[in-house]
């Protein structure tokens, strides 16, 4: 599972009949610390999240065990809406270090 | 999948057992101007490509389904020979 | 998924039976701000999508076998959607 952001929406009317009714959002990778890294996705919402929100994303075959995306073609799924991600104090101690190098 | 093209084969007589009788080639990538690009794989074959022959080729667990209901471990497969790519403006 | 621009497309008479009637499609992906994101590849297509069109782009086994009908066969791409608009407010 990876963390990402949501950045935005695809709208596609000539699709996959298993994709009907899919909501198609664009997400970004995002650090445990929650800045964006490299590239992007498009995964489909299983769990109502929007723009802004940050969420997790089963990817690969195993998305098609999220709700209602079984023998669909779906890579990656919204499994998640992040309330709050707390780091091991050690890593925050690691991670202040590397900054003030 | 990729396009790619024959640039040589490799002879294992000692190999896994699944493999025995499949023939072993070396493929090029190619970009879309038809250019070499990366470095070259060693790829079963499904269609009987020859030396030197434009082909794509297919990746991961999918390069094994051409040899069902053997079970082959393959990573590339080249699974058609190409005739011609049509790429305006490229 | 990805999100892939239609370039061309590429014929093939001698190919495994399992391609056979499907198009062949060379796709290439790009990113958020309509850049080219690696290499193009080639994707067979399951929703009759042409060269200069917006596509969404699945690279994983499974969703792109099924998308063309061609279940247990040798296919690690196609195009499953074809895209009309992109929102992207949070960007």
């Amino acid at each position: 599972m990876i963390l990402a952001r949501i950045v935005g929406t695809v709208v596609s009317t000539r699709k996959d009949a298993r994709l009907e009714g899919k909501k198609l959002l664009i997400a970004k990778p995002v650090s445990p610390e929650g800045a964006d890294e490299s590239g992007y996705m498009i995964a489909v919402d299983t769990v109502g999240s929007g723009t802004g929100e940050t969420v997790l994303i089963v990817t690969g075959s195993s998305a098609r065990n999220a709700s209602e995306c079984k023998d669909r073609p779906v890579d990656a799924a919204i499994i998640g809406i992040v309330d709050e991600i707390k780091l091991d104090a050690l890593h925050e101690a690691e991670l202040a270090a590397a900054r003030k190098k | 999948m990729l396009l790619g093209r024959i640039i040589g084969n490799v002879v294992c007589t000692m190999k896994d057992p699944a493999l025995t009788g499949q023939k072993l080639l070396i493929v090029q990538p190619l970009d879309r101007k038809g250019r070499d690009k990366g470095r070259p794989v060693v790829a079963l074959d499904a269609v009987g490509a020859g030396a030197g022959e434009t082909i794509y080729w297919c990746r991961g667990k999918e390069a094994s389904f051409p040899f069902l209901p053997v079970q082959l471990p393959a990573e590339a497969t080249i699974v058609g020979i190409v005739d011609s790519v049509n790429i305006p403006g490229a | 998924m990805l999100i892939g621009r239609v370039i061309g497309d590429v014929v093939a008479t001698q190919k495994v039976p399992s391609h056979e009637g499907r198009k062949i499609l060379v796709v290439q992906p790009i990113n958020l701000d309509g850049t080219d994101r690696g290499d193009p590849v080639l994707a067979l297509d399951a929703v009759s999508a042409g060269i200069g069109e917006r596509v969404l782009l699945t690279t994983e086994g499974f969703s792109a076998m099924t998308a063309v009908g061609r279940p247990n066969s040798p296919i690690d791409s196609a195009v499953i959607g074809v895209i009309d608009s992109i929102d992207l407010p949070g960007l």
